[in-house]
């Protein structure tokens, strides 16, 4: 658009330049002519003036410059042309005086002129001076001769052809160079709406229509139309949605049947181990009646029943996670709070342990949170610690600043291997099969707590090195939908870059190995971690 | 020991039978009924006390036995569900229930709550009567009137209306009144008293869309209106 329209306009000023000097040269041709014709008559009427004396001369003189029509010039632009008859410099005779057309005219011609016919007598000299035409200054051409006059030596005569003619034909070219040239601008601009209107637009809707595909709109197509090569696009763009779309359908479809069934399973599983609890708690009351095999018997039995619940129960919580159905409530919850209520908890149990819970929190750490899960993360976290601590103390930090709330749980004990980090939260991953366990657990803990932090949109991320011990870190935003910009606890003694950022891709699918995971680093050689409920 | 009859429906008979063993084992009277549709008919034969019902029967479902037994009895409900999820607890909580137990539990755990739901009525007989807004409780008597007309509430509501009347100004978290009406030791589910609340309201609020009995306190919990 603005380069047709300089090109417009460098186009119309040559083509007006070229004009206007073919014109000029055209005025000056016919200027010199003219003045050659008006010279020689006028050197004629001098030569057969009857009479000499000044006053005849000077009648003459004026006759010749009296305004003449009709004789042979253009005819019009000519009425305008001037005559002036000056005494030349070098001329000794008496002046006749200053004869021209109108009076004042003699200023017209410029003394750069006069210089010439006097240097070159006998050529005529030209020059582009202006002159007045009905009041409007416009460029002229003015011839300059030499003239003899009897008794009056030396004369130069002049003639001053002003280009009305050309100067009009100049206005009309210009005139309509710039109307063309506007026409052409708002030509160029028409077609560069119809080649947008055909070629950028559908472009524009392929660009719209994919837009809303990645954004989930499925059924999104594209308008075919025509059998251009857009259509083509058009069509080849359908096809590539409506396979994506079946294969997302498929994809969908399974994973629902695949959850349904896990949901199922865990539910139809309910009845009866509800019985079968009962049953087993009325035999382990009576255990004292039975012989000791019995009795113990009985013992594990109830004993176990409780760890197949609770798998049962986190199985059910991870198909929950899965079908996307958990949803967490949020309401303004203490960090401090939670802890306490862990740590009281935990007591008994660190106690048996040996383990000595050193609780630091100082200041409150407020932030919208489901306390159910909250306290579940955090009593995962806690025994999971008590369990490595190795008899050494396990210290639990709360810290909150301007985005985000904290809580991290160090132990000093065995630590993790490298790699490890990565691995603790996948489902029933234990780092070392062959360890006694000590505290029952399902290896789905760190799973559940991992989808109960996504569900806050909060970090839970693990560090650990080996025999220095772990750290595990949850961090809660302290406004839903406000991202964390940094934990206000560090995670790894040497807290510079690790985990700052929540690591995206730490997906949970069953059966593959989450990628990524929350950063964590260690180095080689350590003991194991594994995730307990 | 109280002693009381217990309505047991389930279909699953082994859990029926089982439950009775539990139960009677604690002294009290066991009543069973297999399918949905013979409920409500059991329920008006044996009167019971306190009913257990699960949430999925054949016939007509928990959920539309409770709505049932709801529309002619104050008794309490206790649900026997094996989904904890949200929508369902909730639905069967607004059908009428009073309270429910997520399969699998323990058999104390049961017992305790239906002890919890036996205990109401056996407390103080002393006249006590508390005014709340217009609404006049005649505690003893578990009698609520306004302007002379009784208002009627399941026994459970009642406690509720009575616990946040008898202080009203104070503050009862959810965790509170669970343990103060439903008789919870632990935390429990505070989706229990949402919902009760709300089932209150829409009895004994003039406009339930605006409360002017039993007042939401934004993050802490609930409170009487001004008496």
């Amino acid at each position: 658009m603005f380069l047709g329209t300089f090109v417009a306009l460098a186009l119309g000023t040559y083509m007006y330049q070229r004009i206007a000097t073919g014109l000029t040269a055209r005025a000056t041709s016919i200027g010199e002519q003219q003045a050659l014709n008006e010279r020689d008559y006028a050197q004629s009427l001098f030569n057969n003036a009857p009479r000499t004396d000044i006053n005849s001369l000077r009648a003459i003189g004026l006759q010749i410059a009296a305004p003449v029509t009709g004789t042979g010039r253009e005819s019009d632009g000519g009425q305008h042309d001037r005559i002036v008859i000056m005494r030349s410099v070098d001329n000794t005779f008496p002046p006749l005086g200053i004869i021209s057309t109108e009076s004042g005219d003699e200023r017209l011609i410029p003394a750069s002129l006069r210089a010439a016919v006097q240097k070159d007598p006998t050529h005529a000299q030209l020059q582009i001076g202006t002159a007045p035409v009905n009041g409007k200054m416009i460029p002229a051409v003015i011839v300059g001769a030499r003239i003899v006059i009897p008794n009056a030596g030396n004369y130069d005569f002049y003639l001053v052809s002003p280009m009305t003619a050309e100067t009009q034909m100049l206005g009309i070219v210009r005139t309509s160079f710039l109307l063309g040239g506007l026409a052409l601008t708002l030509l160029l601009a028409g077609i560069a709406y119809l080649v947008t209107r055909m070629v950028v637009s559908p472009v524009r809707d392929a660009a719209h229509v994919s837009e809303r595909l990645t954004a989930g709109a499925l059924n999104e197509r594209m308008q075919v139309s025509g059998e251009d090569d857009l259509a083509r696009l058009a069509t080849s763009f359908n096809a590539m949605a409506d396979s994506l779309q079946r294969q997302i359908r498929q994809l969908e479809d399974l994973s629902k049947l695949q959850q349904r069934f896990t949901s199922d399973v865990s539910h139809e599983l309910r009845t009866p181990l509800t019985t079968i609890r009962m049953a087993s708690d009325m035999i382990h009351a009576s255990r004292s009646d039975f012989t000791a095999p019995v009795a113990r018997s009985a013992e594990l039995l109830s004993r176990e029943l409780d760890r197949f619940e609770t798998l049962l129960t986190d199985l059910l919580e991870i198909s929950r996670f899965d079908a996307g159905a958990a949803t967490a409530s949020h309401e303004p919850g203490d960090l401090r709070d939670i802890v306490e209520r862990v740590v009281d908890g935990c007591e008994s149990l660190a106690a048996a342990q040996g383990v000595r819970l050193r609780v630091h929190a100082r200041r409150p750490a407020v932030a919208p949170m489901d306390a159910r899960r909250i306290e579940r993360i955090v009593r995962n976290l806690v025994t999971n610690a008590i369990e490595h601590a190795e008899h050494k103390p396990v210290d639990i930090t709360v810290a909150a600043n301007p985005t985000a709330v904290a809580v991290a749980v160090r132990d000093y004990g065995v630590g993790l291997r490298e790699g490890d980090a990565e691995q603790v939260f996948n489902r029933f991953w234990r780092a070392d099969p062959a360890r006694a366990r000590t505290i029952g657990g399902t290896g789905l803990g760190l799973s559940i707590s991992l989808e109960d932090a996504r569900l806050h949109d909060g970090w839970l991320q693990a560090w650990g090195e080996p025999g220095n011990g772990a750290c595990f870190r949850l961090t809660l935003p302290v406004r839903a939908g406000q991202p964390i910009v940094r934990s206000p606890v560090t995670l790894a003694p040497d807290d510079s870059s690790i985990g700052i950022a929540m690591p995206r891709g730490n997906s949970l699918t069953m059966g593959t190995p989450a990628a990524g995971g929350p950063v964590g680093h260690s180095d080689p050689g350590g003991e194991r971690w594994r995730s307990a409920r | 020991m109280t002693t009381g009859r217990v309505l047991v429906v389930d279909d699953d008979p082994s859990l029926a039978e089982m439950l009775s063993i539990i139960l009677e084992g604690e002294g009290l009277e066991v009543t069973v009924c297999a399918a949905g549709d013979l409920a409500l008919r059991a329920f008006r034969e044996s009167k019971p006390d306190v009913v257990l019902l699960d949430v999925m029967l054949p016939g007509i479902d928990g959920v539309e036995v409770c709505r049932q037994i709801r529309a002619e009895s104050t008794v309490p409900i206790v649900m026997l569900t094996a989904r904890t999820d949200t929508v369902d607890v909730v639905l069967g909580l607004e059908s009428g229930a009073d309270d429910y137990v997520t399969k699998p539990f323990k058999p104390q755990e049961l017992v305790a709550r239906v002890r919890a739901r036996l205990r109401r009525g056996d407390d103080n007989a002393e006249a006590e009567t508390l005014q709340l807004g217009d609404l006049t409780i005649d505690v003893p008597g578990h009698v609520v009137t306004r302007e002379g007309s009784t208002i009627l509430l399941t026994p459970l509501e009642f406690d509720l209306l009575v616990a946040l009347a008898r202080k009203p100004w104070q503050v009862f978290s959810r965790e509170t009144l669970l343990e103060q009406v439903w008789g919870y030791r632990h935390a429990g589910d505070t989706r229990l008293v949402n919902v009760h609340v709300q089932r209150l309201r829409s009895k004994v609020e003039n406009d339930p869309e605006n409360p002017q009995i039993v007042l939401t306190v934004r993050g802490v919990g609930y409170k009487a209106g001004k008496a």
